[in-house]
């Protein structure tokens, strides 16, 4: 028996494991984000004072649901009476009918269809990621705004319109139809890694990861691949992510310097992280219609099994790259190909494939391409291509711990 | 975390008529039982017209003070609320339903809570 001064605790627990999908069913039953977050409210509000007295119910899940639902429906009858409105909307109507009897069930709906309206390709991408991570990850507007570095207002804002866009123009709360899905998914995965890398590195500043963002990226991977099983680029995306985030304690030394792959203490690696990654990816590449995160985690999967940078199937590596330079040809696969065969082959076949990639006018604003065009030449004993490929490498980032290691190279160059 | 709400409007109640006064007093008085049943209520207050206002300074331990605001604006401070929310999103959902914001505007001020803040005020 719990005595009565454990219950505000109880009820703080159980708010904290519930509340999201408490909201995502409100939000289904009332249409619209706002009136279901203070339906949700209400519903907490009313059990922090009825479950000290009356116990807690066995299904909390179901009783907030219906009492959320209640609470909205008085509150629309209130307004009603005040705008003069006698008749109720067929969707408030529907929410007096009795509870649904398979309620757990479509709660795991529920969250499902709220991501695919979080990220609906009419809201913009910094829309999309705010509104996902305040209503399907529950986080604060404020954290929200700290862990971006923008000001909480900005945030907010964000949050406001975009609720106002999904009210206007009428965003359904629906998983989409299969033909749309494929579609719809990249968006919703898109934002996921897009959460994740912003964690991992930010574009300006000295604060090259920020790790609750990583945490989140990789909760919702797992609801995602919990909600949709079968598709293969969510354990591809889930496995990239948590293949990338083993290495962060090796990924950045005392000093905050950039540690590159083949100088990493692999001893730091998260092994529990490479084994659930390595796991996924052969779970990942066994579906049929895998995509470029199952191939980019597949890649990460063979560097994080290496046990000695030396020791790496390069071999491998090249052959994943070519696939998904087949599937999803793009400048940036080009260049990490350009390196992993630098890597079989040579440096000056690396160097060859970066080469013709300038002479197309490709990635000539992307620093890390001529920080791998400078480490060729250096490689190839190339003193002065490398020191102008460094310099111009330094030119076209603002990245404070990249910077630093491009100097550095930079400096053992010049004073050689 | 605390919000700081500003009413603002043009007319404040001392300005209406009595009738269009007693019918936002009635708003008032709805809306602010249904913030403190919700939970968000901390403290709310209205204030007296501008006209009553003196601001005063003291320069060179003197004090000299003038009559009405430090600032001039056609819209006035009519009263304030504090209010508990989640976070800034749900500081401005409970905002909206101010009476004063459907015909001036509410200004949602974060209240500080940081350390230093805290304890030089006593409020840690």
């Amino acid at each position: 028996m719990k005595s009565v001064q454990d219950y505000p605790k109880t009820v703080e627990q159980i708010y904290r494991n519930e509340f999201r999908r408490v909201l995502a069913t409100l939000i289904r039953f009332l249409g619209d984000i706002d009136q279901a977050e203070e339906a949700l409210h209400d519903a907490f509000k009313i059990a922090l004072e009825q479950w000290p007295q009356q116990g807690i119910p066995d299904n909390p899940r179901a009783w907030l649901v219906s009492v959320g639902r209640f609470k909205a429906i008085d509150k629309f009858r209130r307004n009603a009476r005040f705008d003069s409105i006698d008749e109720i909307p067929a969707h408030l109507a529907t929410l007096i009918s009795p509870a649904d009897d398979n309620l757990d069930e479509s709660l795991e709906d529920d969250q499902l269809r709220l991501i695919f309206t979080c990220c609906h390709p009419s809201l913009s991408p910094e829309a999309q990621i705010a509104l996902t991570l305040r209503e399907i990850c529950g986080l604060s507007t404020e954290e929200i705004a700290h862990a971006f570095l923008i000001a909480p207002k900005t945030v907010a804002q964000r949050i406001v319109r975009a609720k106002a866009k999904i009210r206007d123009a009428r965003i359904p709360y629906e998983v989409p139809e299969l033909e749309h899905l494929s579609d719809r998914l990249d968006s919703v995965l898109k934002v996921i890694y897009l959460v994740f890398n912003e964690s991992y590195s930010t574009s300006s500043g000295i604060e090259l990861m920020r790790h609750d963002l990583s945490a989140e990226a990789i909760r919702l991977g797992r609801l995602l691949l919990e909600l949709m099983p079968s598709e293969p680029e969510i354990p591809g995306l889930l496995a990239l992510m948590l293949l990338q985030d083993s290495r962060r304690a090796a990924r950045i030394n005392a000093q905050g310097d950039l540690i590159l792959l083949d100088e990493q203490d692999r001893s730091l690696w998260n092994r529990d992280q490479v084994n659930e990654g390595v796991i996924l990816v052969k779970h990942a590449l066994g579906l049929s219609g895998f995509g470029a995160y199952t191939l980019q985690a597949a890649i990460a999967a063979v560097h994080a099994e290496a046990p000695s940078a030396g020791e790496t199937d390069w071999r491998e590596i090249v052959g994943l790259y070519n696939v998904l330079k087949q599937i999803y040809p793009s400048p940036i696969v080009e260049l990490n190909r350009a390196v992993a065969v630098a890597m079989r082959d040579g440096p000056a076949m690396g160097l060859e494939l970066i080469e013709a990639l300038i002479s197309q006018g490709q990635l000539v604003d992307y620093h890390f391409m001529y920080a791998a065009k400078a480490d060729f030449h250096r490689k190839l004993g190339q003193r002065n291509e490398a020191i102008e490929a460094y310099q111009h490498a330094l030119q076209l980032t603002q990245q404070e711990p990249e910077r630093r290691f491009l100097q550095k190279r930079l400096t053992e160059l010049q004073n050689q | 975390m605390k919000y700081l709400c500003l009413i603002c409007a043009e007319k404040v109640m001392e300005q209406m008529s009595k009738t269009d006064a007693d019918k936002h007093y009635e708003e008032y008085r709805e809306f602010t039982t249904d913030i403190r049943k919700s939970g968000h209520f901390v403290d709310c207050n209205r204030l007296l017209p501008p006209s009553e206002a003196i601001t005063i300074r003291v320069r060179k331990g003197k004090i000299s003070s003038t009559d009405g605001p430090f600032v001039e604006t056609k819209e006035q401070i009519g009263g304030y609320y504090v209010i508990e929310a989640r976070d800034l999103n749900e500081a401005i959902q409970v905002a909206a339903k101010i009476p004063g914001a459907a015909l001036g505007c509410v200004e949602i001020r974060p209240i500080a809570n940081d350390l230093q803040t805290l304890d030089v005020l006593g409020l840690g």
